[in-house]
This record gives C-alpha cells, structure tokens and sequence, in this order.
C-alpha cells in the first residue's frame, strides 16, 4: 500500500511542477531561516557543565558603602578579595575557587623565542575538578600549593602545541612575564560555551592558555584583566588590590545536594550579617546565590538580536507554512474529480486521507533536505559576521535531526487540513458536475 | 468595480478556507515587514550617531609592554615627543578610551558631594589635549590649561590630588543643569571630587555599549594618561594622511622600544566600523528576511488566484458568453485581491502593533510610529496587484466558447 501510495503521490506532483516547486520552496526557506536561527540560539544557550551545571553557583554578597544605596539595587557582579578569602578558606561548599582573568607575555626558557600575550587566569585549586576540565597530561595543582604560592602552571593544549610541539611538557618551564614557573598540567582541548566563569572577558570568548595559582599571580605582579568596580576610597591601584573597596574577583561554588546549596545559603547571609555587626559592611546584609544557568539568565548572556533573529524567522516560518496549506488545499481540491473517482470505486475516507498525507509527506521530505541545504548555507553567513559567538555556529546532530523532524512534521500538519478537506468532497456531487 | 463587490463577497464565502488562509498570510506578511522595516530604520539610525570627533583624521595604537620598567611619565614624554616629529601629524596624545570604543570609563555624576543617589552615569575621557587631539567642537568656554592636567597613575596611587576642572558634552550640560550655561558650575563624581565645568562639546560619544539616550553622555578631564594604565594612543592627522602617518607611527613606536608589541592599530573610521558591526550585519539580515517574505507571499497568492481561476473557468466562460468583457474579467480578479489584502492589512495592522508592544518591552524599542502602518498597507496593496495580474489576465483570456463545452 505504502509503495502504491508513493508512486500517486509521485505522479501526482509531476503533474503539477510549479505547485510542487512553490510548495518545496516555501517548507525549505522557512525551515532553512529557522534552522539557521535556532542553531544560533541553541549553540549560545548550551549548557557549559552539562550534567554538572545544576550544582556549580555563583554567590553574591555586597560589601559597598550607603552611597547610591536604594533599596532592590542589584548586587555587585563580582567579589572582592578579603570576601573572597574569607569564603575560599571557610572551606563550607564541596568545592570552591576563587579567580581573577589576566594576560602574560609568554614564552619558553629558549631565549631565542620571543614572547606573545596569552590569556590567563589565576585561579586556586578546586577550578580544575569543579569545572571537571579534561587533563592531557599531569594534573592540576592542590591548595597546598595555593597556600605556598608555587611557582606552577598548567597549560592549554593549544599553548602546549605552540611552546612545546604537542609533547608531554610537565615538569617543564613556562616563562610568564619573565618569571619561571614549572608546567604541572597540560589540559585538552576545552572552551565552554558561554566563557560562564568569567564573563568580563566576552560572553564567548575563547578558554584562557595559562592557568596560575592565584596567590602566586599577585606575587608575581601578573597582569590582571576584566572588570573592576570600586566605591569610596577604593581606586584601582594594582599593588592594593587585595585590600581595596573594590570587587574584581569571581568566586565560585559547587553543592551537590539542595539540602547543602541552601546550607551554604545561610552561611552566607550569616556571614553577611557578621560582617555588618563589625562593620565592614554598610548595607543592609543582602546576598544571592544563583546557579549557572541560572546566573547565565541573570546576566543576559544570549545577545538580544540573537533571540530577535529567532522569533523573526519562527514568524517567517509560520507564513511559509500558511502559504504552504494554501497551495496545498488548492493542489488537493483541483483533484476532487480524481479522488471521487477513487472513493466511487470503493476506497475508503481514510485510504484517501492517507494518500494525500503521503503526497504532503514526500513535500516535507524534499522541502527539508533542501532547508538543510539553506541553514547550513545559512550558518556559513553566519560564520561571516564579526560576533564573538559567530564562528561557534555549527550544525550538530540534534539539530541536523530536529530539522529533517521539524520539516516533515510542519509539512504533515499542512497536509491535514487541505486533505482532511478533500476527501470529504461528496464523490457523486463532484462526478456527475463532470 | 464597485458593483463586483457583492458576488465577490459571496464567491469568497464559498471559499471561505483558502480565502482567510490568504487574508492570513497577508496579515503575517504585514505585520513583519511593518516591524522588520521599523528595526532596520532604528539600526541604521544608530550607524550614523555623531562621535563628536575628527573622523577622517584620527588614527589609534594601542601597544602592550613586556617587562617592567622605569619612568613612565619620561617614557610617555618621549613617545609623544618622537610621535608629534612625523611629518603629517598635528597632534598626538595618549587617551583611556575613544568613542564607540571598547574600552570605557564610566562613573556616576552628583550634583553636590552629599547627595546619595548619582544624577546620572557618564563617560570619562582622560588624556593630555583629548579634545584638542580628537578634535571635538568646543561650543562653550575652553579646554584645559597646562598647569591643570595630573598623572592619572598618581592619582591612582594617591600621589596626587584629583583634578578640580571638567569639560562636559552639550547633552551631559543639558541632562544635569538644564537650559542655564553649564560653565562655572559644578558635578561630583567618585568619592566625593568636586570638578567645575570649564568648558561645553557639542558632540562626544561614549566608549562600551550604550543605549542611545546615554550615549553623548561624557566629560573630558585633565589626567594625563600612560601605557601603564591602559591607555592608547591617539593621532590626529592632516587630511589624507591617516594611513601612511599610522604605519610610520608604528615603525617609530617599535623603534623606541623593540620589546613592545604592537596590540591594535586603526583608523578611527575602523573602529567605528567595528563599534557597529553587530548593527549593520543585523539590518542586512532583517532586509533580506522582508524581501524572502514579500516574494514567498507574492508566489502564495499567485499561486491560489491561479487555482481559483483554474476552477471558475466555466463560470467566467459563462460571464463572457452573457457579455462581460475581458476588461470585467479582470476587474474582478483585481478587486477580489483588493478586498482580501485589505482585510489581511486590517488584520496585519493589529498584529504589527501587538508585536511592536512585545518588542518595547523585551528590547526597550521605541513605539511604531504611525507613518509605517499606510507605507505598509501600500506596499502589500501594491504586492497583491502585482501577483494577481498574471493569473487574472490568464483568467481575462479564457474564451466564451467554454461556456458551451461540457
């Protein structure tokens, strides 16, 4: 039956190209636009910790004085050091790190090579296992090491291929604004999607070259970058930082039960309010605790246009699917001498029904391969445009089986109605107008 | 044509389905476009907001050192000296930011030392001559005397005091004091500083991403800036001579100290391109989608008259047999697509308003203005016209002789 089918719905569409062509045109533009959109989306709103993002959260405290203080202002975005300290050695989450983004001018102990800038990031212990990043050698460092500020690294692979042609470098020496430290770690390729850790440095911008422990960092004077915000006497002078009325550091947490996250939440307005009673808090003890996700949300990391460009093109796509109905009841209602010819001869409501379901069917098949075709087209223009996030739109798996799915679904549904509506056309009404 | 109107009427109810598909289509169509067309005019207003500055002429290096080292402001001193020795260069400086850069500045302004709550959030530009370099057009008073400028890294350190003169845009004037002349008068900013306004801009965009009431906020004050903290340098050249004084600044900054890299060198019309990448690649995109739409719903409609027609060939067989000319044929098919485009239009009208309401809230748009709701209806008017004329000539041509045949 399902071959029968096939070949009416073939000669079917024959008969009337440009029909056929319009239909096709219509599902595959509309798909193509979709596609290319909601891959976008999809792409920037992934989760950067997959199975691992529901117990990683970012606290917030604010440790500003009264000036501009109204009440439902937001909390400052970053923490400042002495907070951060305080949290990092209170030790009362299952895993915590505090971190800072800087730059070094990088180069191995060859004198004969010259030194370029590379992202880093100074960082204690637990970022290496709370953010689970994948080693390709050694490891990362413990918080003893922290504690006696060593002079140690761990690399990213890209940086290991360029200093050290790819080969297990541990145990060698990086040389990082002319101070030698020796490389403990070589991580494989990692860039999580959004840069969630630090998003002073671009929501999607690349993964830092050269992890430091943050202690050693300050030792050494590296560089620090990314935002900074300061209130009162606080200015921003490098050599002061850690004790300056400013925040500039991030501070993150993994809990791993619900039972511990909101613990840890009342440690932290505990803590608040303890600091309050001595005074180095101004403000009326607020904190906030969000999750990853959740702090993605907060943060508004998927640029606005982004989401703008996907509902234009579900609205594209709804046209292209309104036209599509049309074309189709008009294909299937010029037939109804046909149909009626095949009901008078004993086929059944559903037997039509179901053919024409086929002829929409095979509409949506070829009308999404060729949308498949568009948004790849589509995510290659994409690729061209001068985003951060632009070079991270690729087509993967689900996606390629969310279109061919969204294409023949879309299609069937536009089938329905105009099918629906011929084969209750009354077979003898229509033959003997004939 | 008028008196079309009513068997049209009752032919379309008998095809009610595909007729309000159509006035659908139509409506969507409508909706979008008005909208679409409503964002692409929004981004390319923001393409052409005034910098305030010597486009053409000003070039921008920024350059990272390696290592530590001495004196910086001796070291800043003979950067400018060798810069300001190129020929074609007329001034030469090192600044925090420049407009509709990356890099901003940022700091509340209040209007006495003890207010809580800042008026207002500015832009600040810090750099020996900014204005002067930059060439912004001072509208009020005068930019700063020699003896006015301190090292901003001193002041970071708390070596120095904070300067105690500021020169303020014309809508920062505006924003803070009102009508009355700004100069003499004073604004607060960080901890407590009080800074009198010595002179007006008239134009100074912001550096970072700013929404467009915000974006002429910004004031110019007498820190004298180095590499140490993150400055940049900035040449103003004599015309036509950006790109050759760019490359020879470059050779004479490398030459100075081999050691430093070279991290960005543009021109201004480079950074600015940049600034609005985002914005010129989305109204692209949102023209290509109303084109796509328009010609999808051209083909669906041209595609249904041609079934229509298809399908009351006896009927206009008929019409002509009894002595409708092919003119009335015509007419028919045309006014039929007026009415169903106008009642999509209707339709689409309410819908465009309910989007453009959905888009004020979610991304702080400004409310449609009226003009777009006739320019789209015209549009779509003219749309349905085009792609029924195919069809209804088609159906115009259709002989009486079919009247006859069974």
């Amino acid at each position: 039956m399902f071959g029968y089918y096939m070949e009416l719905a073939l000669r079917s569409l024959k008969r009337s190209r440009a029909l056929t062509a319009l239909m096709i045109l219509a599902i595959a533009l509309g798909i193509g636009a979709c596609m290319t959109t909601l891959t976008v989306l999809h792409v920037l709103s992934g989760d950067p910790l997959p199975g691992r993002s529901a117990t990683v959260f970012y606290p917030q405290l604010d440790p500003r004085d009264m000036t501009d203080y109204e009440p439902g202002t937001d909390l400052p975005d970053q923490i400042t050091w002495v907070d951060g300290m305080n949290l990092l050695r209170s030790h009362r989450a299952d895993r915590q790190a505090l971190m800072v983004g800087g730059q070094v001018a990088t180069q191995t102990t060859d004198e004969h090579t010259d030194p370029f800038f590379t992202q880093a990031r100074y960082t204690t212990a637990d970022f290496f296992p709370m953010f689970d990043t994948p080693f390709r050698y050694g490891q990362g460092w413990s918080s003893a090491e922290d504690d006696a500020r060593s002079r140690v690294a761990v690399i990213s692979s890209e940086l290991n291929d360029r200093l050290f042609n790819g080969q297990d470098s541990t145990g060698r020496t990086v040389r990082a604004d002319g101070n030698d430290l020796r490389v403990i770690g070589v991580l494989k390729h990692w860039r999580p999607v959004p840069h969630f850790f630090d998003l002073n440095m671009g929501n999607y911008s690349g993964s830092e070259d050269i992890y430091v422990p943050l202690g050693t960092a300050r030792d050494l004077h590296l560089a620090r970058m990314g935002g900074i915000s300061c209130w009162g006497k606080g200015s921003g002078e490098e050599s002061k930082m850690e004790t300056a009325q400013c925040t500039w550091l991030q501070f993150w947490v993994q809990l791993d039960s619900p039972a511990k996250a909101s613990a840890y939440l009342d440690f932290l307005t505990h803590y608040a309010q303890e600091q309050k009673a001595a005074g180095r808090f101004e403000r009326p003890a607020n904190v906030r605790m969000l999750d990853l996700m959740g702090w993605m949300n907060d943060q508004k990391v998927v640029p606005g246009d982004v989401r703008l460009q996907a509902w234009l093109a579900l609205g594209f796509f709804a046209v292209c699917l309104i036209n599509t109905i049309g074309l189709m009841l008009a294909k299937f209602m010029r037939r109804s001498g046909e149909l009626s010819v095949r009901r008078a001869l004993g086929a059944s409501r559903g037997s039509v029904f179901m053919q024409l379901l086929m002829e929409a069917g095979m509409v949506g098949v070829v009308g999404g391969l060729a949308g498949l075709f568009l948004a790849w087209f589509g995510l290659w223009l994409v690729r061209l445009q001068p985003a951060m996030y632009a070079q991270l739109a690729h087509l993967d798996v689900p996606m390629l089986c969310l279109t061919i799915a969204l294409a023949i679904g879309a299609t069937l549904l536009a089938g329905v109605l105009p099918a629906w509506r011929a084969c209750h056309v009354a077979p003898a009404l229509q033959l003997k107008s004939q | 044509m008028l008196t079309d109107i009513f068997p049209i009427l009752s032919a379309l109810r008998r095809h009610r389905l595909t007729a309000s598909l159509v006035v659908l289509e139509i409506a969507l169509t409508c909706a979008i476009v008005c909208n679409a067309i409503f964002l692409i005019s929004d981004r390319l207003g923001q393409l052409s907001l005034p910098s305030g500055i010597d486009e053409q002429n000003v070039v921008h290096i920024a350059v990272s050192d390696i290592g530590k080292f001495g004196d910086t402001h001796a070291r800043t001193e003979t950067d400018l000296a060798a810069l300001r020795e190129i020929p074609g260069v007329v001034s030469a400086t090192i600044l925090n930011s420049v407009p509709f850069g990356p890099l901003s500045w940022n700091s509340g302004i209040r209007l006495t030392a003890t207010q809580k709550v800042s008026t207002v959030d500015s832009g600040n530009l810090y750099g020996e001559q900014a204005g002067e370099t930059l060439g912004t057009r001072l509208v009020a008073g005068r930019y700063f005397n020699p003896d006015e400028y301190v090292w901003l890294d001193d002041v970071i350190a708390h070596r120095s005091k904070q300067p105690g003169v500021v020169v303020i845009t014309e809508a920062l004037a505006h924003r803070v004091f009102g009508d009355g002349s700004a100069l003499g008068k004073s604004i607060y900013i960080g901890d407590a500083t009080e800074l009198r306004v010595v002179g007006v801009v008239e134009h100074l965009a912001r550096a970072g991403m700013h929404d467009r009431n915000g974006i002429d906020f910004s004031t110019l004050i007498p820190l004298r800036e180095t590499t140490g903290t993150n400055g940049s340098f900035v040449i103003r050249t004599q015309p036509g001579q950006s790109g050759q004084v760019l490359t020879r600044a470059v050779e004479k900054l490398k030459q100075i100290e081999p050691r430093r890299v070279v991290v960005e060198q543009d021109t201004y019309g480079e950074i600015r391109a940049k600034h609005f990448a985002g914005d010129r690649a989305m109204a692209g995109m949102l023209v290509g989608v109303c084109v796509i739409l328009l010609i999808v719903t051209a083909l669906g409609i041209v595609g249904l008259a041609s079934f229509w027609v298809g399908q009351r060939r006896r009927q206009i067989g008929v019409r002509r047999a009894l002595g409708a000319r092919r003119v009335d044929v015509l007419r028919y098919f045309q006014t039929e697509n007026f009415l169903l485009a106008s009642m999509g239009i209707v339709l689409g009208m309410v819908l465009a308003y309910g989007i453009n309401l959905v888009l004020m809230r979610e991304y702080e748009l400004p409310r449609l203005p009226f003009v777009y709701l006739p320019v789209g209806a015209a549009v779509l008017w003219a749309l349905g016209q085009v792609a029924v004329l195919a069809p209804a000539l088609r159906a115009a041509s259709v002989s009486p002789v079919v009247a006859t045949r069974g």
